[in-house]
């Protein structure tokens, strides 16, 4: 996993409560065995006017020019507002990689499904739950300036406006500290390797119809 | 101390747990993990590429069920890239020594039908699955819930997960069921009352007497659905019921071992006076038959009801949503839900496709014919052994004389990853979980029922009332 580093991107709103995951990446595109790629068909059914399927040469799509992301102010955005419950739906994985792939780094919502929060810090995509009155103050802002940025600085937990104005945000300890150094969990989950074994002989011990 | 179920499963599994700073991250232990082909491949290869080895094989159960055919199955799957994602999981399988349920085997079906139904599901585990509805096992009072794929690869690598402990809520719903009212319609309007995200970041346990006397397959139905209101895993108490389900299948305990398992698990409900973050009590009389109108399962009704109007909606995102639904489904405000016609009925999914189930909408349907504008009606399986047992019941010959096609198992239309969809404005009736934009097929328009209703539905070509049909 890369580390995750202080940046300022351009910030883009979508306005809508419930995003589920469906939307965020539909099915068809469930289908790939590789795990980078799906960023082209964020968001597919509102990015294009067309039907999109996994084999199709995105140069030659239909693209919806009311959706948000199509817009020229936001081209190259890294940020990302949205709604409550953002990523609800499925557990599938694909959701964080396309927003990933696109070129998103923070999600920033007043809720987050468990599910996809959960996935976000698994692959360096951080999610930031601000509360709705600063949500609704971010979304202005986002809509009156062109080419508004925010500045995320993971290790002070902040975000910055570009008049300079402060906002902190919380993440948990171990989270944070895994993006920040972009470590491997699962290597960090095998230094315990000896206590999860004891803990197996253990469990085996006593409920052994759990490993015949 | 009183512990909930919920406790007494999490203090059994806590492998490790990080120091206080780490805000209560703990090496939780897996007993089970089920696999499917759409959220496995990509944790196999990185499995492999970082030379790791699976560190207890004989905890996984495989099988494919989003992209399989329900027609022609001797043919196997035409769409190559559904055809590739399979044959991965097949190949990853056979190199690992995973036992896979094969296409063409009897067992395989939907994943979250078989764990139960082969008694792979037991009190007491831990259950993963990179599926969000694997909370459908917590029916049997384990704690189950879906993952992403780097920690299907995190459970492949060392049998444990980085996570943190939920909130508790209880939610009791007591008294009887009206006739025609089911463990789907508890579902629905249970997320109808605390929306979508009224149980994020909780685990929620479903008590009281209207749970006791559901079914094990009705509990899977409502456990399956607790994703739907936010809550990663619902529960429910081991009871008779429980134990006399899970008796007798395959990989469920026998002889000594299955006496001291029963002796265990009868410990796995919540003590008396045992504290929960959040409780709502729901009167099970009240509950009617659902309907949902919208693209999101909170966006429901009772089949008494109207579709209702954004204008009467202060929040203006709130609002907002219910018009872009309202655009998306075709509807208007004001329109009574049993004057809605339909074009397709769907009857499955790993919500309601378990033999109660079949026979709940055979039920409906003996005797009848599906109307004649209903272009299709499928009733596709949960598995290959609820495919037979209902065979044996004579439920596939009351289905084919009514006009709906009987199908083979797998996740079919709930969401549309092999053939079987909505074409763009199709609505359609359905028996799954989700009723999101595109969820059935691009265009598609959902609307979440039990199968009864689904059935009551096809009869009549729109949603009627199936506690007033004959």
């Amino acid at each position: 996993m890369e580390k995750f580093q202080t940046f300022t991107g351009i910030v883009a709103p979508l306005d809508r409560a419930n995003v589920d995951t469906d939307a965020i990446i539909p099915k068809q595109f469930l289908k790939s065995i590789k795990r980078s790629g799906f960023g082209v068909n964020l968001f597919d059914e509102w990015r294009y006017l067309d039907h999109g399927e996994p084999d199709m040469d995105v140069s030659k799509r239909q693209i919806n020019p009311d959706f948000v992301l199509n817009q020229k102010r936001y081209q190259g955005t890294q940020i990302l507002l949205a709604r409550d419950n953002f990523g609800c739906g499925s557990s599938r994985e694909h959701a964080p990689w396309a927003l990933q792939d696109y070129g998103f780094k923070v999600i920033i919502a007043p809720s987050f499904a468990d599910i996809f929060f959960n996935n976000c810090f698994k692959i360096g995509l951080l999610p930031i739950t601000l509360d709705h009155s600063l949500m609704d103050r971010l979304f202005n802002a986002v809509n009156e300036v062109e080419g508004y940025v925010l500045t995320v600085d993971l290790q002070t937990q902040t975000l910055t406006t570009p008049a300079g104005e402060r906002f902190t945000f919380v993440v948990d300890t171990f989270r944070k500290h895994c993006l920040i150094n972009g470590l491997d969990e699962i290597g960090l989950t095998l230094q315990h390797a000896g206590k999860i074994k004891q803990f197996e002989q253990k469990r085996r011990a006593e409920q052994p119809w759990l490993f015949s | 101390m009183q512990k909930t179920l919920y406790d007494k499963l999490w203090d059994q599994h806590v492998v490790h747990a990080e120091s206080d700073e780490a805000n209560g991250m703990v090496l939780l232990y897996i007993d089970r993990h089920l696999v499917h082909e759409v959220t496995s491949p990509q944790a196999f290869e990185s499995l492999k590429m970082a030379g790791r080895k699976p560190w207890r094989i004989d905890s996984i159960l495989a099988v494919a069920d989003h992209n399989v055919p329900t027609t022609d199955r001797a043919h196997g799957i035409s769409d190559p890239i559904s055809r590739l994602q399979v044959d991965t999981l097949d190949q990853n399988c056979a190199a690992l020594g995973i036992t896979e349920f094969k296409m063409s085997d009897q067992r395989q079906g939907i994943v979250h039908v078989i764990g139960p139904e082969q008694g792979a599901t037991l009190p007491g585990m831990t259950v993963v699955c990179g599926d969000s509805h694997t909370s459908t096992h917590g029916a049997f009072g384990c704690l189950a819930f879906g993952i992403g794929t780097s920690e299907v690869e995190h459970v492949l690598a060392t049998q444990c997960l980085v996570t943190q402990k939920s909130k508790s809520m209880r939610i009791a719903v007591e008294g009887e069921l009206g006739l025609g009212v089911t463990a789907k319609d508890i579902a629905l309007a249970i997320i109808g009352e605390i929306g979508t995200a009224g149980g994020t970041g909780y685990a929620i346990e479903f008590a009281g007497s209207a749970i006791e006397a559901l079914s094990m397959e009705g509990r899977m139905t409502l456990c399956n659905m607790a994703i739907e209101a936010g809550a990663r895993a619902g529960m429910v108490a081991v009871d008779e019921t429980t134990i006399s389900y899970i008796k007798g299948r395959p990989f469920a305990p026998q002889g000594e071992l299955w006496s001291q398992a029963v002796k265990y698990w009868r410990t796995l409900h919540s003590d008396p006076g045992a504290a929960f973050d959040r409780t709502l009590v729901i009167n099970a009389a009240d509950i009617k038959p659902q309907v949902t109108w919208g693209t999101s399962p909170e966006m429901v009704t009772t089949i008494d009801g109207f579709v209702p109007n954004p204008a009467e909606v202060s929040d203006a995102v709130k609002r907002q949503d219910m018009e872009k639904a309202l655009q998306y489904m075709g509807l208007e405000p004001g329109v009574p839900i049993q004057s809605i016609s339909i074009d397709k009925v769907f009857i499955g999914s790993c919500t309601n496709s378990r033999i109660e189930d079949l026979r709940a909408a055979a039920q409906v349907v003996d005797g009848k014919h599906v109307a004649s504008s209903v272009k299709l009606a499928l009733v596709v399986p949960g598995s290959g052994l609820v495919k037979h047992q209902a065979e044996r019941e004579g439920l596939d010959k009351i289905f084919l004389a009514a006009g709906f096609e009987w199908r083979e198992p797998g996740c079919s239309m709930c969401l549309a990853m092999n053939d079987d969809r909505l074409n763009r404005g199709e609505r359609c009736a359905s028996t799954s979980n989700r009723n999101f934009e595109g969820r059935q097929g691009p265009g598609g328009r959902t609307h979440l029922v039990s199968p009864a209703m689904a059935a009551a539905a096809a009869i009549a070509g729109r949603f009627v009332d199936v506690r007033t049909m004959n």
